[in-house]
Order: structure tokens, then C-alpha cells, then sequence
């Protein structure tokens, strides 16, 4: 349905194709914004959480007593007082809500704890004595895989596997351990309700999974769990799994009393997953024009102590594998490995970033050797609208302009190197040990494409209502707002649709409305969008019809020049409408790997531009230049922030982004050490949009969350290459990798 | 102990029970959640509060030696009503999106004009070189606040 079945349509200010101001950037501002960390309740009790200190340990006993004689400790939970489902997962529940007999990770969770105040829980779960028997630790992928401890293994094989290509490049990547690191940590409420049951406010991207896990392991029936989206301080993906939320629930119910937890810092980089590591090898075949011929990859990645989205990362991963190119022969395998690092799961670009790396590193090997322009290979090559997906053999419908993608980076202009840079500007930064006359400019290009949505034949839907009080319409739903700009561009397509400009957006608990499903997958813009605007749509029609009008505004019903019905009147009425969207339906692969698998693509590409001091081996990434397909661009400013934010952890993963570890212990679990890019690292950016309708998205959007952290690695790869003359195989690029290597 | 401070000009008595932060102190004591606490380390700039007109990571400093000093948070800074140009410029310039960076990018923003009202782009860069934002990719910050630096808000 579209909004062309609509007669008459006035759009109203802040209406889609503008940037209306968010409604909570003002308290956000002010400091006045709630978000989960900042929530509070009478007689509420604080929580704390007993982690293993052991990558791998059997748990022989666990005393709490000394925890229990501190005064104020009111409970100590361990996995015997999980009263339903022991365990717990987004896809497949292998996840002990605590560790029973045995510890599978460093900083897995094994008892938790309520008292009167922060501190005396933290003093509570420190003096809980838990035995453990260190037991070897797997934390070898390789060695995991011969073991076939794998979550999941894919293969992927098309067109005819013989053929062969006269020039041939070969090569293996390696991508380190992204964080999400979000700038507020988990953190949430329980509050019981006095009747059995409990209300939820905690960190999430998707309340209704976190509350179907919530029933499962208290053994609630759903009804008396109730999951309310809260403020969030970021997700990037570290949100999508259960950490707290159960763990606040139980002590909750076991106490009768309100409990908030708030995980410091270093926790909260083993509480949530991270992006897995992945180790890729390529070859790529073309014929002596430059046409690809045939792609072989092989694709690792580490999974971790239990499953979390693996299986999904590495699909992503595996279906991706190719980039945005044609290609007629192609044989992926790929394998998810099950270790005991830290668990490993969503974070933005989920699988498409880790092969982008391999995979434009080999198109620029390739076109070294053909002795062609990178972008003329890639121009050659380029996936488009009517072309067969190079993995999955999917015909792709919905547009795609890899092509105007290409051609409109190579046509941005280049920055001429600047006659004086400021100290602070230099690869050494405002450490002033960059010599300028050590200083080697590179740019290098990179493209890359991901699905939006979710895939493999799940059933991917979200619901919206749209309702009219007196003081206007309102958009319910449970899509959750992170920071992206949910709550500014539902009402922009409410008011588009509706013809209204009073239009807010409430996000309510999941006793109130059905699914949205996760803010993740770039989905919610199409998907929440999706619902909104035909909920919007047809509440509109449904009231003008009633009562005979051909216009609908703030005033009412109209009638030619005659208000038939006012507002007041019509927000009396009750109306109200409920849709849930779902997009094309996907499958899952066949034997082959082949499929409708997705529902849509995205590509978009990269151009960077980086100094770098070659005798110390640091990196200053000058600009990011972008061009992206978006479909339609709804709120051109909230595009623009998706763009420079995504390009920034391109940045991140590119030069120092890494949680390191060693046996199974994150070594660096803190701001101090793991590095982000702060505003002295940031390039200037310049994004130009491919706006190209025919996408199922609301007015044909398409999902920009991803889309720039995909490629913006590969690209400063690329460009750190060509200024230092090394290969860099391995993503983040470490001083040693230019300087010693 | 008993400490007597001013906080966003009020006169203000705390009891200090534990060896806890500023921060501490005005989040969970004063009811002042507008800082906010996201590393504990001083390296995100999230609590950044002007203390007896330094700018400073509240997280560093000792609830204790707050004695007797003068303390500006984000609520202090911003107007009764609505917003301060600065705060304003980084509102309609999309500097915002989780938010959760915000209090302490505005805090930071206001020691730096109150101590230089032109500054450069450069400069802008180097006074919020400690506050980290993971959402925005800093620039709509440098572009907002470079529209109060020339005077171009609206």
C-alpha cells in the first residue's frame, strides 16, 4: 500500500524528506533525558553479578554465607535458584542464565547478589567463595574446528566449479575482536508487581526477545512479564542478547523488592558479546580483461563459549563473501567455531565487515595484478539490479547501483595534501612524534554490501499502531530507540501518511503492542516504518470514508472548505489502527547454499585518505569519503549521522580497535586500553546519497544504519597500504605491522 | 564527613558515608543524573563538570576533596527553560543521537567559549579531544559548534 491511494494528501511540516528536530533532544541536552542507568525505585535494592574468573573451570562448591552475614545482603542467587529454563539465547538457548557445574568463559556469570546499596553488593559478590578446578581451555578456532566444535558449518557452491581463470591472486586476512562499546553500560530495573510477576526496564534492542526469555527461565506464564523499552546509551548490537535481564528478574522475585543493577566498565566488555574475530583465505580468479571468474574463500570465525547469533553471523559472512560483484563460479566454506573466549555475536554490519576486509583487499591484488585501475575492475564487475547474487544464485529486484556507487566516488574530488598541518593533525597527534618528512600519503577504495533485514526464511515482522488522542496521533511501538533516530522518523511517516503534523511516538512495554523485532539488521526504518505507515495510511482512509470527507489535518475532517468533524470530536472517536509488516519472504539454503535468501541489499562505497608516519607506524586517517545507496534518504541529517558514526567505527576497527586476548582473558577491558576514536581521529566525511526508489521500505527507504561501517575499513586498509608499501593483511593495523614488519 | 559545597550556585551539605566519587556524589546524593557515568577511568569525558572553574572528570575527583568547592554540571549550565546557544546549535545541528556523550560535550563546550568565544575548528577539536562520542562520528559536533564560534546560530 502506498500513499498514492490516498486523496488530496497536504503533508505537513517534519513531514519524510526533512530533518525535523528530535522531540528528545532537548532533554537529552539538558542532562533531563531517564536512560536505564539513571532509573530508581522506592525500597530499591542494587545488584551485583559474581563473575569466573577462569576461561574454562569446573565449579566444585560455592559458599554463600560470608556474603550472606554482611548486613544488607538480602539475596544470593546461584543456577539452582533459576526456577525455569536453565539456560537462555537469541537463537539457540545453550546459555546458562549462571554457570552450574561448569564455568565456559572468562567472566561468565556464576551467582548474583541484592543488597541496600552498590557497594555492599560488590562487597557481597566478592566474598562469596566459589571453588573452581581450572579445567584446559579451548581458545584455538583452528583446533576447535578439527575438533568439529563448531556452531555451525555452510557451504556454498555455484556455477560450474572447474572453471578457471588465466590470472589468479591469492591471499588469508585476519580481523581482530571489535567491541561495541557503547557509551552507557547494561543496566536496568526489576520491579515486582506483588502478584507473581515483574516489570522490566532495562538496555535492549528487542524487548520481545528479552522478555520470552525472561518467561522462560523464571517460568512465568507471559502475561506477568513485562519488558518496557528504556533509554539506551548506544547498542551498535552489544544489546541484542540477554545479560542482566533475567539476572534482575530473579533477585526481583526472590526479594519482593525493586533491583537495579548497573554494570561498571570493564563488566560490561565481558557482558555483552563482540564482534567476532574472523580469519578469511581467498583466492580469486579472473580472466586476462579483468572479469571475475571464480572465487574460493574459506571463512573462520570465532563463535566463543556459546552460540548467541553465530550461526547468522556466519552466514552473513559466508553469503557475503563475494562483495558486490558478479561472478559465475564461487565455493565458500565457512565454519563458526565454539571455544572458550568470550562469546561472540551482533555488532553493526554483523558477518559483512570481517569478509569486506578480505574480499576488497583481493579485488586490489587482483587489479595489481591485471596492471588495471582498482575502480575499473570494480566498475567491470559491479552486482546490479537483475543480476544473480554471486553466492546464492538470488536474482536481485530491488535496485541496487553498484555502478552509480563507483562512478560517483571516482568523480569526488581529492584533497590536495594541505601546505601546513596542524601538530594535532599529524599520525602522532597532539603526541607531536610525527616528523613530517616521515609522513606517506595513501588513498585506497573499497565497496561492500549487506542484506537489510533479517534473512534465511525468518518470519521477520514488526507491528505498529497509529491512534489519535486529543492532542494528536501517536506511533506505538516497541522498537527501540538507540540514538539512530527511530522516535524522529516514525512520526516524520505518520505525518507524511496521516496528513497530521501532531504526531509523537511512544515506545510501550510488550503487553501492549506486538513484536517490532530487534533494532538491528539496518531493519527498523523499513520494518517499523513499514507497519507505521500503512497503519497511518489506512486510519486515514477509514476516518475519511466514515464520515464522507476528502481531507484530514490538525483541525479535523474536512470537506471541500467545511470542517465536518473537529479534532476534539474525532480524538473522542477512539480511532485507532494495527498493522504488522512483514517483508518478502526469504528461504533458507539448500544444500548448495543457494536461495531467496534476503530481502534486500545495500551497497555503498568508500574512498580514504590517511597520512602515515612510516618510521613509527601510525595512521592519520585524513577523510572518508562515501557514496551510499539509501534508497530514500527520510531524514537526510539522521542519514548523515548514521554515516559519519558508521564511518568512525570503520575508523576504529581499521587503526586500533581490539579487545585483545590471551587464554581466554580479555587483556584490555577498559577505556584506558581499548582505543576509540576520539574527535582527534575523526576524517572529515563527505557522503553523497544514491536515492533510487523501488525498495519495500517506506517510500522506498532502505536501511543506512550498516552500510558505512562495512567498507570504510577495507578502505583505510587499502589506503595505509598504499602509503606504506606493506601488505597489512590483518585489520586493526597495529604501529608493528608498518614499522617492523 | 560532612562537606559543604556550591552546586549550579546553591549551597549544598552532603554526608559522605563512603570514599565514592564526585560523581557519585551528585548522581546518586544530590539527584543529579545529568552526568554520567560510562568508564569510571576519566577517559570518556561523560562527567565532565566545571569545578571551581576547571573543567573536570567527576568520576577523578573524591566526593571528599569537593569540600568547600564551586560545582557546575550539565543542569547548571542549562538555561531554566529550553536551550543555550551552544546547546541549541548542537540541537538543530543533529549533534545528538544516543545522547548518553551530550551532558559532557555541552559542559566541555561551554568551558571552552567561556574561555574563548572564536575558537577555531582546531581548537574546537582539541577542547573536547577528551569526551568521546560513539554514536555521531564527531562532526555534526564541529559543525554546531563552530556555527556559535562565527556567530552563524540561529
Amino acid at each position: 500500500m502506498t500513499t498514492d491511494t490516498v486523496p488530496r494528501i497536504r503533508v505537513p511540516e517534519g513531514g519524510v524528506g526533512e530533518s525535523p528536530l528530535r522531540p528528545d533532544g532537548v532533554p537529552k541536552l539538558r542532562g533531563e533525558f531517564e536512560y536505564a542507568q539513571d532509573l530508581s525505585a522506592e525500597g530499591m535494592l542494587w545488584a551485583a553479578t559474581v563473575r569466573s574468573p577462569h576461561a574454562r573451570a569446573r565449579i566444585v562448591s560455592i559458599d554463600l554465607a560470608p556474603a550472606l552475614a554482611i548486613g544488607g545482603v538480602h539475596a544470593c542467587l546461584t543456577a539452582a535458584d533459576v526456577p525455569g529454563r536453565a539456560t537462555f539465547g537469541l537463537e539457540h538457548p545453550d546459555q546458562p542464565v549462571l554457570a552450574g557445574d561448569e564455568a565456559r568463559f572468562w567472566g561468565e556469570p556464576v551467582a548474583v547478589v541484592a543488597a541496600e546499596d552498590p557497594d555492599t553488593a560488590r562487597q557481597a559478590a566478592a566474598a562469596i567463595e566459589v571453588r573452581y578446578e581450572p579445567l584446559d581451555a579451548l581458545t584455538d578456532p583452528v583446533e576447535a574446528d578439527r575438533r568439529d566444535d563448531v556452531f555451525r558449518r555452510l557451504s556454498i557452491r555455484r556455477g560450474d566449479q572447474a572453471l578457471r581463470g588465466s590470472v589468479v591472486v591469492e591471499g588469508t586476512y585476519e580481523v581482530g575482536m571489535q567491541d561495541q562499546a557503547p557509551l552507557g553500560t547494561e543496566a536496568g530495573l526489576a520491579i515486582p508487581d506483588g502478584q507473581g510477576g515483574v516489570d522490566l526496564y532495562a538496555t535492549s534492542q528487542y524487548v520481545h526477545i528479552d522478555h520470552e526469555q525472561v518467561v522462560a527461565s523464571l517460568g512465568l506464564r507471559p502475561e506477568q512479564v513485562r519488558a518496557h523499552p528504556s533509554g539506551i546509551g548506544g547498542a551498535f548490537g552489544s544489546r541484542e542478547d540477554v545479560n542482566l535481564h533475567i539476572h534482575l528478574c530473579l533477585l526481583a522475585l526472590h526479594t519482593g523488592r525493586p533491583v537495579k543493577m548497573v554494570y561498571h566498565r570493564s563488566e560490561s566488555f565481558t557482558g555483552h558479546v563482540h564482534r567476532h574475530p574472523a580469519w578469511l583465505s581467498y583466492r580469486h580468479e579472473a580472466d586476462e580483461t579483468g572479469r571475475l571468474v571464480r572465487v574460493q574463500a574459506r571463512v573462520m570465525i570465532d563463535g566463543g563459549a556459546y552460540a548467541s547469533t553465530t550461526s547468522a553471523v556466519l552466514a552473513n559472512a559466508c553469503y557475503f563473501a563475494v562483495g558486490p560483484y558478479r561472478c559465475e563460479s564461487v565455493s565458500v566454506d565457512g565454519v563458526g567455531s565454539r571455544t572458550n573466549n568470550p562469546p561472540c555475536g551482533a555488532m553493526r554490519g554483523f558477518g559483512a565487515v570481517q569478509v569486506c576486509f578480505g574480499y576488497e583487499s583481493q579485488m586490489d591484488r587482483l587489479a595489481v595484478a591485471l596492471g588495471m585501475d582498482p575502480l575499473d575492475l570494480r566498475e567491470m564487475n559491479a552486482l546490479g539490479t537483475g543480476d544473480p547474487m554471486p553466492t546464492t544464485g538470488q536474482v536481485i529486484d530491488t535496485p541496487l547501483p553498484t555502478i552509480d556507487v563507483i562512478r560517483s566516488l571516482q568523480a569526488m574530488p581529492l584533497p590536495e595534501p594541505a601546505a601546513t598541518v596542524h601538530h594535532s593533525e599529524l599520525p602522532g597527534g597532539s603526541g607531536l612524534t610525527t616528523e613530517s618528512h616521515h609522513v606517506r600519503r595513501g588513498v585506497g577504495y573499497a565497496l561492500g554490501i549487506k542484506n537489510l533485514g533479517f534473512s534465511e526464511g525468518s518470519d521477520d515482522y514488526a507491528q505498529a499502531r497509529v491512534r489519535f488522542t486529543s492532542d494528536g496521533a501517536v506511533v506505538e511501538t516497541a522498537a527501540i530507540e538507540v540514538g539512530q533516530g527511530m522516535v524522529t522518523v516514525l512520526a516524520q511517516i505518520a505525518r507524511s501518511a496521516l496528513g497530521i503534523s501532531h504526531v509523537s511516538v511512544a515506545h510501550v512495554d510488550t503487553s501492549k503492542i506486538g513484536s517490532a523485532g530487534s533494532t538491528s539488521a539496518s531493519r527498523q526504518t523499513q520494518l517499523s516504518g513499514g507497519a507505521t505507515l500503512e497503519a497511518a495510511t489506512r486510519l486515514r482512509q477509514r476516518v475519511l470514508s466514515q464520515h464522507d470527507g476528502d481531507e484530514l489535518d490538525d483541525e479535523g475532517v474536512w470537506k471541500g472548505d467545511d470542517l465536518l468533524v473537529t479534532w476534539a470530536d474525532l480524538s473522542d472517536e477512539d480511532w485507532e489502527e494495527t498493522v504488522t509488516f512483514r517483508h518478502p519472504p526469504t528461504t533458507g539454503p539448500d544444500e548448495n547454499g543457494q536461495g531467496v535468501i534476503h530481502a534486500d541489499f545495500a551497497v555503498a562505497g568508500h574512498r580514504a585518505v590517511v597520512d602515515v608516519d612510516t618510521e613509527l607506524g601510525l595512521v592519520k586517517v585524513v577523510r572518508v569519503d562515501t557514496v551510499q545507496d539509501v534508497g530514500r534518504a527520510l531524514n537526510p541529517q539522521s542519514v548523515q549521522g548514521q554515516i559519519e558514526g558508521g564511518i568512525l567505527q570503520g575508523v576504529g576497527l581499521a587503526v586500533m580497535e581490539e579487545l585483545v586476548m590471551k587464554d581466554g582473558v580479555i587483556l584490555n577491558p577498559t577505556f584506558t586500553d581499548y582505543l576509540l576514536p576520539t574527535i582527534l581521529d575523526a576524517p572529515d566525511v563527505e557522503a553523497l546519497l544514491i536515492e533510487q526508489e523501488g525498495s519495500w521500505g517506506p517510500f522506498g527507504a532502505k536501511g543506512v544504519g550498516e552500510s558505512p561501517t562495512i567498507s570504510s575499513t577495507a578502505a583505510i586498509a587499502a589506503a595505509t597500504r598504499a602509503a606504506s608499501g606493506k601488505e597489512l593483511n590483518r585489520v586493526p593495523i597495529r604501529p608493528q605491522d608498518i614499522a617492523l614488519e | 564527613m560532612i562537606i559543604e559545597l556550591t552546586v549550579n550556585g546553591e549551597p549544598v551539605t552532603a554526608r559522605i558515608t563512603n570514599p565514592g566519587s564526585l560523581l557519585d556524589l551528585l548522581r546518586d546524593e544530590l539527584g543529579l543524573p545529568g552526568s554520567k557515568n560510562a568508564c569510571e577511568q576519566g577517559e570518556c569525558g561523560s562527567c565532565s563538570i566545571i569545578l571551581d572553574g576547571e573543567l573536570v572528570c567527576s568520576c577523578l575527583v573524591m566526593a571528599a576533596d569537593a569540600a568547600d568547592s564551586s560545582v557546575v554540571t550539565v543542569e547548571g549550565v542549562s538555561p531554566v527553560d529550553g536551550l543555550d546557544p551552544i546547546q541549541e546549535a548542537m540541537h538543530r545541528g543533529g549533534a545528538v543521537q544516543c545522547g548518553f556523550c551530550t551532558p559532557g560535550i555541552v559542559v566541555a563546550a561551554v568551558d571552552l567559549f567561556t574561555r574563548n568565544p572564536r575558537p577555531s575548528r582546531t581548537q574546537i577539536k582539541e577542547a573536547l579531544a577528551g569526551n568521546i562520542c560513539r554514536c555521531t562520528g564527531y562532526g555534526a559536533i564541529i559543525r554546531a559548534l563552530e556555527t556559535v564560534a562565527t556567530g552563524a546560530e540561529t
